[in-house]
Parts: structure tokens; C-alpha cells; sequence
């Protein structure tokens, strides 16, 4: 019974990381219908800038944090100046193909300025924030990262559902041509999509990279499990993102803990298809909404 | 005199991807409040000159390449949507366009884009005024809405964004004949109450007629004939080939070979 409940509470905590990760992405396919195939790196360029604010230049953490959080802004911001405006009008295999361009680059950048090896954030999160709860025990990172993925996930909902900025974001999504024709900013919309696409990951970047250290490869590759995350919850709704990573985690967890950890990887893409066999679009995916 | 004027159109041209000529040489003038229709059969480039109006032709890679528009005294050919619409040039799409996964209200709430932060409670509370069967389904997703509905939402979309001149295109297409009555009513209202500019492109001439100041004949991208609505819905050749019925009143016969000979005459 303690081991299944510590599995539930591990397997919770991993798939909010998960959720937390996904959300900049369905960010960018909400607002322009993007798959960014560079969502990985990313995380990984957050979790390094971070690195270097704070243990190599050694600022106090708050001011690292936050400087990060401006800088990966900034980084989205400019991604989609310099890259992205140029295919506005493209076909959208095109602009999904030059992410993939990107998430190379970037990687190979990292590579090149970092290594590949494992750095380690030197330590700083209290041991207060760990919660023991007779033989469970949630460790402080788990913690830290629920409170601030429910932060920005009730941030992001509020925003989206009700703020004006919010409503031009998602009628971009919704149609274009009419969008354009109320005035609304189309390419800023995606500039600010992009950045705060950015901003996210940058933040749960920070934090895999608390839990994992941070590498460049084990990063990446963790970006790429959010297509399982949102294919499941339905690759539009922020709730299905959390939702969806919330059923990866748990897949995960309990089948290493029951199973084996060698089928760890490979059960959540099992259930997904199963699941997307009775909901094609997702949990909770926008329904096609078609009049005939 | 000059300052009476919200919109010229100097003899323009439009190409779309630098090849495909669809306006030849269009000149039209729009008077400061008043309703100005825009007639012609399909493909004759009357959303054309819509979208040259609002800057709408850029995404679809189409350029003004000869003449000028002037609204209110200043050119803003080829300008982007986003300048256009700040100006206060707003054009409802043909077909509707609806966001689909967004609720009426929320529909409404884009139309404020171009004075973004600005309050708009003000405004909803007037589209609901001339719009009232949309104040009741505030709350429903768009994409479930019936097509009456949602040609007053995306009037009345257009409204929000208080607009100076406002560019209709198509709005009874496919609705029923008493839903378009009452779309019209309400085209004409907003224009002596609110005093807003219009312009109406229409394949219903006869609804189009009844309620403009002025119309326009489009035919191959050309201005074919302009006259005061009143003037228009007498003459002859528009009774026969628009409002489908001949000089008599009577329906005219194919057989009458004689009218395709006089329509190639002004064509």
C-alpha cells in the first residue's frame, strides 16, 4: 500500500513537470497551429541560462530566476522575428519543418558551448518545502514546481479566457483572414506566443533540470515527450495538457514500479494509441465543428 | 465639397501574384454617410475592390499596382490591415467568418483589436441594442450558431470596432428572404443613427437598391455604369439583367435574343 501510494504521489509530481512542459507548446499550436519540433531545446537553453546566471556568475537566485525568465522571453520573441515572420503565409509544413532546423541548431550550439556533460545547479531550493507524510515523502523540487505550474496555469487560464490580449490569441488560431480583417496584430500575436511558449519552458527546463541535472541530451529528448502528453489531452486545451501529463506520469511510474522500468517508455505510447482509438482528438481536444 | 468625400478610388488596378489582372481601371467615389452598393454578377471584382479598400489583398498576395484610393483626403493603397483598420476602414468577410470555438461575446470582444485597452462595455451594450437575438446566446460557442446569427455576429463585430466606413460583403448570402428584410432593416438603421459610412456589395440588387444612396454596376473588373440607387433601379438594362425582371415588369424569355445583343452594347 506505502509503495503504491508513493508511486501515485512520484507519478503525480513527474506528470505536472510533464504538463508544465507541454504548456508552452499547445502556447504555439493554439495561437498559429505550429508543432514546434524545437520545444526540447528550449527547455534545454532555459535550464542552461540559468546555469549560468546562477551558479557560474553567481547571482542570488531570485535575480537569476528572473533574469532567465526575461531572457527566454526575449529568446522567443526574437526566434519569431528572425525565423518565423519570414514564413508567415508559407505552408505549414514548412514552418513546422524550420523548427526542426531550429531544435538542431540549437542543440548543436548547446553541445558546442556546454558539452555534453552533466551540470549540477548548485543546491538552494529550503528543506522545508519537503513534505513527509508517514513513509511518503515528496522531495522540496516537487514541491516547488507544483506551486508554480499551478501559478501560471491559473495565470494562463484567466489570461486566455478572459483578458483582451488572450481573446486576439486565440481568434488568430481560429481564423485568420477574419482576425486580420478586425485589426488585430497577427505576427504579434505569434511574437508573443512564441515568448511566452519560451518563457515556459525555461521554467520547467529549471526544474528537470533541479531533479536530472542539466544535459543537453536527457533535455531534448524529455521535449519530446510532450507529443504524448498533448496528443492525449487534445493538442488546444490547456487543461487536456495537464490532464495528459498528469496520465503519462502515472503510466510511467506505475509501470516501472509494477512492471518493468524497461517498459517505462514505451507503455504511455501504447495507451495513447488506445485511447486516441475512442477520442481522436485528445481528451479534450476541440471538436471539429463542421456545418453541413 | 472636398471634405464631403470618405473614400475615392482614382482609377485602380489590381493584380493578383503580379499576373492575374482582376480590376481594370475602377474609379468610385463614397459620400460621408451614406450607403453605397456595389452590383455585378460573380467574378466581376467587387470583393476585389473591397479588399483593395481594407488592405485584405496583401495576405492573399494581391497588389494595387496603378491609380490611387484616398480616404479622407489621404492614399492608403497598399497599406497593411493593421494601419487600415486604425483608420477606421473595417470590412465584414463574405461567408461570415466566424470565430467558431470562441462565444458570441467573445466574437464581439475582437472587433475592439484596434484600440486595444480602450472600454468597450459601451459598444457590446449598442450591438446588443441593434442586435438583440445575440444577447441571448452570448455565452454559446459561434460554431453553433445558425447562419442568421452569425451574420449579425460578425456585423455587429464590425461595429465594435467603431468604424467610419464600413465594407459589407455579401450579407444575405444564403440567409432566408425574412432574415435578410430584417438584416437590411438594420444595415440602414445603423447608418442614419450612427452615421456610419457604408458599402455594400451584393448579389441581391434588388434589397441592395432599396436601401442605398448610390450604387456601382461591376462588370470584368470595370465600373459599367453609376447613377442614384433610385435612377439605377428604373433603367432598364438593370431591371432586366439584376432584378430579373424586363421593362414591363413582366419575366423576360430566353427567346429574346435581342437582350443579350443589348448587354453586349454597355458591357
Amino acid at each position: 500500500m506505502e509503495f503504491f501510494l508513493q508511486l501515485l504521489v512520484n507519478g503525480i509530481s513527474l506528470g505536472f513537470l510533464y504538463a508544465l512542459s507541454a504548456l508552452g507548446f499547445v502556447m504555439i499550436f493554439k495561437s498559429s497551429s505550429v508543432l514546434n519540433f524545437a520545444h526540447g531545446e528550449l527547455l534545454a537553453i532555459g535550464a542552461f541560462l540559468f546555469l549560468v546566471l546562477s551558479s557560474w556568475a553567481n547571482l542570488p537566485i531570485i535575480v537569476a530566476f528572473a533574469f532567465t525568465l526575461i531572457g527566454s522571453f526575449s529568446l522567443g520573441f526574437i526566434i519569431e522575428r528572425f525565423f518565423l515572420r519570414r514564413l508567415i503565409g508559407e505552408a505549414l509544413i514548412e514552418v513546422i519543418m524550420l523548427t526542426v532546423g531550429l531544435s538542431i541548431m540549437f542543440k548543436g550550439l548547446l553541445l558546442f558551448i556546454f558539452g555534453g556533460d552533466i551540470h549540477n545547479y548548485r543546491q538552494f531550493l529550503p528543506e522545508g518545502l519537503s513534505i513527509t507524510w508517514g513513509s511518503i515523502g515528496i522531495p522540496s523540487v516537487y514541491v516547488a514546481s507544483f506551486i508554480i505550474g499551478i501559478l501560471f496555469l491559473i495565470l494562463f487560464g484567466f489570461f486566455f479566457k478572459y483578458s483582451s490580449q488572450g481573446i486576439y490569441m486565440r481568434s488568430v488560431a481560429d481564423n485568420q483572414p477574419a482576425a486580420l480583417s478586425l485589426g488585430v496584430h497577427v505576427r504579434r500575436v505569434f511574437a508573443l506566443s512564441w515568448a511566452i511558449a519560451a518563457l515556459v519552458c525555461a521554467m520547467s527546463g529549471i526544474v528537470l533540470g533541479i531533479i536530472n541535472g542539466v544535459n543537453v541530451h536527457e533535455l531534448s529528448s524529455i521535449g519530446l515527450k510532450v507529443f504524448p502528453v498533448v496528443i492525449l489531452g487534445g493538442l488546444d486545451s490547456i487543461g487536456g495538457a495537464i490532464i495528459g501529463g498528469i496520465i503519462i506520469g502515472l503510466l510511467e511510474t506505475f509501470t516501472g514500479g509494477y512492471i518493468s522500468t524497461s517498459l517505462r517508455e514505451v507503455i504511455p505510447y501504447i495507451v495513447l494509441v488506445l485511447i486516441l482509438m475512442v477520442k481522436p482528438y485528445g481528451l479534450f481536444g476541440l471538436v471539429e465543428i463542421e456545418r453541413v | 465639397m472636398e471634405n464631403n468625400i470618405r473614400l475615392l478610388l482614382n482609377n485602380i488596378s489590381v493584380v493578383y501574384s503580379d499576373v492575374i489582372q482582376v480590376l481594370k481601371g475602377v474609379s468610385l467615389t463614397v459620400k460621408k454617410g451614406q450607403i453605397v452598393s456595389l452590383l455585378g454578377s460573380n467574378g466581376a471584382g467587387k470583393t476585389t475592390t473591397l479588399k483593395a479598400i481594407s488592405g485584405l489583398l496583401k495576405p492573399e498576395n494581391g497588389k494595387v499596382t496603378d491609380g490611387s484610393i484616398e480616404y479622407d483626403g489621404a492614399p492608403v493603397q497598399n497599406s497593411s490591415p493593421e494601419e487600415i483598420t486604425r483608420k477606421g476602414i473595417i470590412q465584414v468577410l463574405e461567408g461570415r467568418q466566424e470565430f467558431k470555438y470562441l462565444t458570441i461575446e467573445e466574437n464581439l470582444r475582437v472587433g475592439t483589436a484596434t484600440r486595444w485597452g480602450k472600454p468597450y462595455k459601451k459598444d457590446l451594450e449598442l450591438v446588443y441594442h441593434y442586435f438583440p437575438a445575440l444577447l441571448s446566446r452570448k455565452k454559446n460557442m459561434a460554431g453553433y450558431c445558425s447562419g442568421g446569427e452569425l451574420q449579425m455576429l460578425v456585423m455587429g463585430r464590425g461595429l465594435m470596432a467603431q468604424p467610419k466606413l464600413l465594407l459589407l460583403d455579401e450579407p444575405s448570402l444564403g440567409l432566408a428572404p425574412i432574415l435578410v428584410k430584417e438584416i437590411f432593416q438594420i444595415i440602414r438603421r445603423v447608418n442614419e443613427e450612427l452615421g456610419t459610412t457604408l458599402m455594400l456589395v451584393e448579389q441581391n440588387a434588388n434589397m441592395a437598391l432599396q436601401i442605398a444612396h448610390y450604387g456601382y454596376v461591376m462588370e470584368n473588373g470595370k465600373i459599367v455604369m453609376e447613377s442614384d440607387a433610385n435612377d439605377l433601379r428604373e433603367n432598364p438594362d438593370v431591371k432586366e439583367f439584376y432584378l430579373g425582371t424586363a421593362a414591363s415588369g413582366a419575366l423576360k424569355s430566353y427567346k429574346d435574343v435581342k437582350s443579350y445583343k443589348r448587354r453586349k452594347r454597355w458591357l
